[in-house]
């Protein structure tokens, strides 16, 4: 799946009204998560899952900020997002599926946080763009 | 997800095999597909799906046919299915998911003609392989 010039000028855009609040809203998504579908809580026995958890928080600034990455480097997501499909490939192994779960719950928190920022355009953009990256982090899996 | 030399090696010469038999196993893997899959007959209300028809023996080699496409092609599947690839996209919209499943049933048929020849190794081949051919008919969904 590409991006359109469009998809990636709504995803800029989209990022640039995110702005500093990425890392809030990647907490929050994660929480979504693992709220919404406890079998993804399975990829963290070493964590404190409970609200407010300051380990979920640090891990949600690591999300957002890898997001922010790929936004910023929309044109080359694979080369962006390297090492990160190393660390899935080989280490982390979570199961393709779950990046959709997460995928959905950030679009959630940004539409919770922005209603207006979420049009029916914007909104698949974004979609797209985030099934993009869970596409190059699960690529070298096999 | 890219084939390695290997791979596509391995899908080079298993389709040397499938191929002189290519029209039967496209007719089974359909046959199985309706069978296993109740679902995916609502993408043929004007077929009958009756074992041995002709349409699905007729639909079972274009399927083939495809793929063959795809093994000769294999280093730029994205050229070579570019007309199948609109053509998913705009007209018959399958949903994805039923890819992976008519992939599933490619691969059940070939398992049960060459069960010597389907090492594991082959069959991770292969399975990329459809995976990458599906890809590439879905990608202009959106």
């Amino acid at each position: 799946m590409v991006l359109s010039p469009a998809d990636k000028s709504n995803v800029k855009a989209a990022f640039g009204k995110i702005g500093g609040h990425a890392e809030e809203y990647g907490a929050e998504a994660l929480e979504r998560m693992f709220a919404t579908y406890p079998q993804t809580k399975t990829y963290f026995p070493h964590f404190d899952l409970g609200k407010g958890s300051a380990q979920v928080k640090g891990h949600g600034k690591k999300v957002a900020a890898a997001l922010v990455e790929a936004a910023n480097h929309i044109d080359d997501i694979a080369g962006a997002l390297s090492k990160l499909s190393d660390l899935h490939a080989q280490k982390l192994r979570v199961d393709p599926v779950n990046f959709k779960l997460l995928g959905q719950c950030f679009l959630v928190v940004v539409a919770c946080h922005n209603p207006s920022l979420l049009t029916p355009e914007v909104h698949a953009s974004l979609d797209k763009f985030l099934c993009a990256v869970g596409t190059v982090l699960t690529a070298k899996y096999r | 997800m890219t084939l390695t030399q290997a791979e596509k090696a391995a899908v080079v010469t298993i389709w040397a095999k499938v191929a002189t038999q290519a029209d039967a196993i496209g007719a089974e893997s359909l046959d199985r597909l309706f069978f296993s899959y109740p679902p995916t007959k609502t993408y043929f209300p004007h077929f009958d799906l009756s074992q041995g028809s002709a349409q699905l023996r007729g639909h079972g080699s274009k399927v083939m046919n495809a793929i063959g496409e795809a093994v000769k092609n294999i280093d730029n599947i994205r050229g070579a299915l570019a007309k199948l690839s609109e053509l998913h996209a705009y007209v018959l919209r399958v949903d994805p998911v039923n890819f992976k499943l008519l992939s599933h049933c490619i691969l059940c048929s070939v398992a049960a003609r060459y069960p010597n020849d389907f090492t594991p190794e082959v069959h991770a081949a292969w399975d990329k392989f459809l995976s990458s051919v599906s890809s590439v008919l879905t990608e202009k969904y959106r």
